[in-house]
């Protein structure tokens, strides 16, 4: 059933409900005493606007390519994996405790170590609420919820307590050995007396997002497991009888998912912080949700959005320090996203659908050729839409 | 344990349970309708801002709870418009509504106090005052009843008594109304209830309005029930989700939805006071570990080792008329 076309579903669609979150922002500003104008400007120009700008634009883009592309595998399978921010903090303690305890004799290898344990680690979180909903039915929402919360305990014990060396004050690890820091922008991209970057967090992992996006869209789209997990979240029963178990997805999907929040930590531990922080997350498992229901959970489109919100992310800390407008305003954006492409989204869809009907209820008779149309229905239909009751 | 450290937890238990209590009964409403709410926290959280935040510019609490309810009865309609009217995916509403005022309550009480987001401090008779209820002095001197009576029954706000209240009350309008029945059949079998020609609709957001209602008492009791003084940023602190919690843990039924609460409470009280837990048990018991235990024991009782728990069965999916 194409109610409208394709390009009005990828593209309009999302782009009116972002023109709406930001008409609502503006009000915000307004109602603040701001001039959206002027703050808009600070935005851009302090994301966007050089390489020490587009250094942390991209280095929070990264957080979001992870957080992103779990919640977009996730949600293929339609499973709501609300749980990232918690796979990624113990991500951060699986990346931690490979970057302190094993000897790595050159980052390359600390990076693919680094790897492999912040994916085990995500992935193992996931794993329990993974296996709690397909064996016994527990709702993944609420199950991964408290999985979040349980992990912030661990991990405020862990260091506070064991992980924590003795003599200093601050909660968390010591820092990492000077083999495991990875190259950052700056020590790639400066030639010679140029330095680019400076001073910025964005770093090797950016390259390790990207190439999972590649990684993902091939699962999702070119593997006999992403049509399977794509079958089951179109509709279980007929994946079921299809021979597509029902527990081998739910697990699986949330394995992977769970293991792509998990690596966000190699971006935000190994990459920037180079010790293991309380509160590394700073939310990002959440954008994730944002990032994944802006791209329409397609590896391209949670590129695109992921790079969106880091300069979203980016230029709301230049509001703070140019206009003194909270950091919150970024939350405000990011809860406006959300509402609009994700809750209120029939809201705009509805209308737009509405639109394309008449459109083509109005155009003349179609070309000959054979008709789309399954019999029995009208070739131009004059109201595609349930009627809103 | 000393039996007047005891009463001391207990009555901090029943001050850290009511919040819970409200936003549960608020979540049971919800969810017994087929509304699936994360956003308790949320409007809980638009809640407590606002009426501190009124409380101290007018120094009327009872017109901060206004204010307040107003914000939150806001908020559960974005949740209502989402989730009935456009049919949306009630769980990312959620989220957003959880941000929204996350984000908004910082970003106001900036403009209004600059204050980094706090409201000022409540003075004398701009929050709801420690009430004592009658006899509670001349019971003192009995031993036990009379003791547990005067400390701690006695001495709490009004909202926590309106919490206690709002049990028995949530039972008998949902097991002893035809508008609780209906509002459970709507949770059930929305289907059914429609070929009854009632309006799935209106129950429905009459259940999200009910949970904005109770959120928005949880709220106040957070910010301008004694000993709170204000409004902090973020202070809501999870505890709509504990409240999600309790209500799993409750099987969605009022009665042991105080039971939960009040476990998940005295959890709490206990979190407070790690000294006086080792002192009694002997060990040391880590804080973290109390932290998580309500989150810990819902994930038991969700996997359903210890009794099970089964949702209303319509919950989270939005009712098309004819299809």
């Amino acid at each position: 059933m194409d109610r409208m076309p394709r390009w009005a579903d990828v593209i309009l669609i999302p782009l009116i409900s972002l023109l709406l979150a930001a008409i609502i922002s503006a009000g915000v500003l307004l109602a603040i005493g701001q001039n959206p104008w002027e703050a808009l400007r600070i935005m851009v120009s302090g994301s966007v606007g050089s390489t020490y700008a587009w250094g942390y634009t991209l280095y929070y883009a990264t957080n979001f390519m992870f957080t992103g592309l779990a919640v977009a595998v996730a949600s293929h399978a339609r499973l709501f994996n609300i749980g990232g921010e918690g796979q990624a903090a113990i991500g951060g303690l699986g990346v931690a405790l490979v970057a302190l305890y094993l000897p790595w004799p050159h980052w390359s290898l600390a990076l693919i170590g680094a790897v492999v344990a912040s994916a085990l680690f995500g992935a193992a979180w996931a794993a329990i609420p993974a296996v709690l909903q397909a064996k016994r039915g527990s709702h993944i929402v609420i199950t991964t919820i408290m999985f979040n919360f349980i992990a912030a305990a661990l991990l405020n014990y862990l260091l506070v307590g064991p992980l924590k060396p003795t003599g200093t004050m601050e909660t968390a690890t010591a820092p990492f050995p000077e083999a495991t820091h990875v190259p950052s922008f700056r020590d790639m991209f400066s030639f010679g007396e140029t330095i680019l970057f400076r001073g910025t967090p964005a770093n090797v992992t950016f390259f390790v997002a990207v190439a999972l996006c590649v990684l993902v869209w091939l699962l999702i789209w070119k593997t006999r497991l992403g049509y399977e997990i794509r079958a089951f979240g179109f509709s279980e029963g007929a994946a079921r009888y299809a021979g597509i178990g029902s527990t081998k997805i739910i697990v699986v999907t949330m394995l992977i998912s769970g293991a792509l929040a998990g690596m966000m930590a190699i971006n935000n531990t190994l990459g920037e912080a180079e010790r293991l922080i309380l509160n590394a997350v700073e939310g990002a498992g959440f954008i994730g949700i944002a990032v994944a229901l802006m791209g329409r959970s397609h590896p391209l489109g949670v590129f695109l959005a992921a790079i969106l919100f880091g300069i979203l992310y980016q230029g709301g800390s230049e509001l703070g320090l140019m206009l003194g407008i909270p950091r919150e305003m970024i939350v405000v954006i990011q809860a406006l996203v959300i509402l609009f492409t994700g809750a209120l989204d029939n809201m705009v869809r509805m209308p737009v659908e509405r639109l394309f009907a008449r459109r083509r209820a109005r155009a003349p008779l179609s070309p000959p050729g054979p008709t789309r149309h399954p019999p029995g229905r009208d070739a131009a239909p004059t109201s595609t839409t349930p009627a809103a009751e | 344990m000393d039996w007047l450290a005891l009463l001391q937890i207990l009555d901090s238990t029943l001050r850290l349970a009511t919040p819970l209590l409200l936003a549960c009964l608020a979540g049971l409403f919800s969810e017994r309708a087929g509304i699936f709410d994360i956003g308790l926290e949320g409007k809980m959280l638009v809640s407590a801002f606002l009426a501190a935040a009124i409380a101290a510019v007018t120094g009327s609490v009872w017109l901060g709870l206004l204010v307040g309810t107003l914000g939150s009865l806001l908020f559960a309609a974005i949740h209502g418009l989402a989730s009935i009217t456009f049919r949306g995916n009630q769980l990312i509403s959620g989220v957003a509504i959880n941000f929204l005022a996350a984000g908004l309550t910082v970003v106001v009480g900036q403009y209004w106090f600059a204050e980094g987001g706090r409201t000022p401090q409540l003075g004398q008779g701009q929050r709801f005052e420690q009430l004592t209820l009658p006899f509670a002095a001349e019971m003192r001197d009995i031993p036990v009843l009379g003791t547990l009576y005067a400390e701690v029954i006695s001495g709490h706000s009004i909202l926590t008594y309106m919490a206690l209240l709002a049990v028995p009350l949530s039972w008998w309008l949902l097991y002893r109304t035809r508008f609780g029945l209906r509002l459970r059949a709507v949770g059930e079998n929305p289907a059914a209830v429609d070929t009854a020609g009632i309006s799935v609709r209106r129950l429905r957001f009459a259940a999200v309005g009910i949970a904005g209602l109770l959120c928005a008492l949880a709220g106040a009791q957070l910010s301008t029930a004694e000993p709170a003084a204000g409004f902090i940023r973020d202070m809501t602190a999870g505890r709509g989700y504990i409240a999600l919690a309790a209500l799993i843990f409750a099987k969605w039924r009022p009665w042991t939805a105080l039971g939960a609460c009040l476990l998940f409470g005295f959890l709490q009280a206990v979190a407070l006071r790690p000294a006086l837990f080792e002192q009694t048990l002997g060990f040391r018991i880590q804080g973290q570990l109390l932290d998580a235990l309500p989150y810990i024991l819902t994930v038991v009782i969700l996997a359903g080792f210890v009794g099970r728990a089964i949702p209303p069965r319509a919950g989270g999916e939005p009712y098309v008329k004819e299809r």
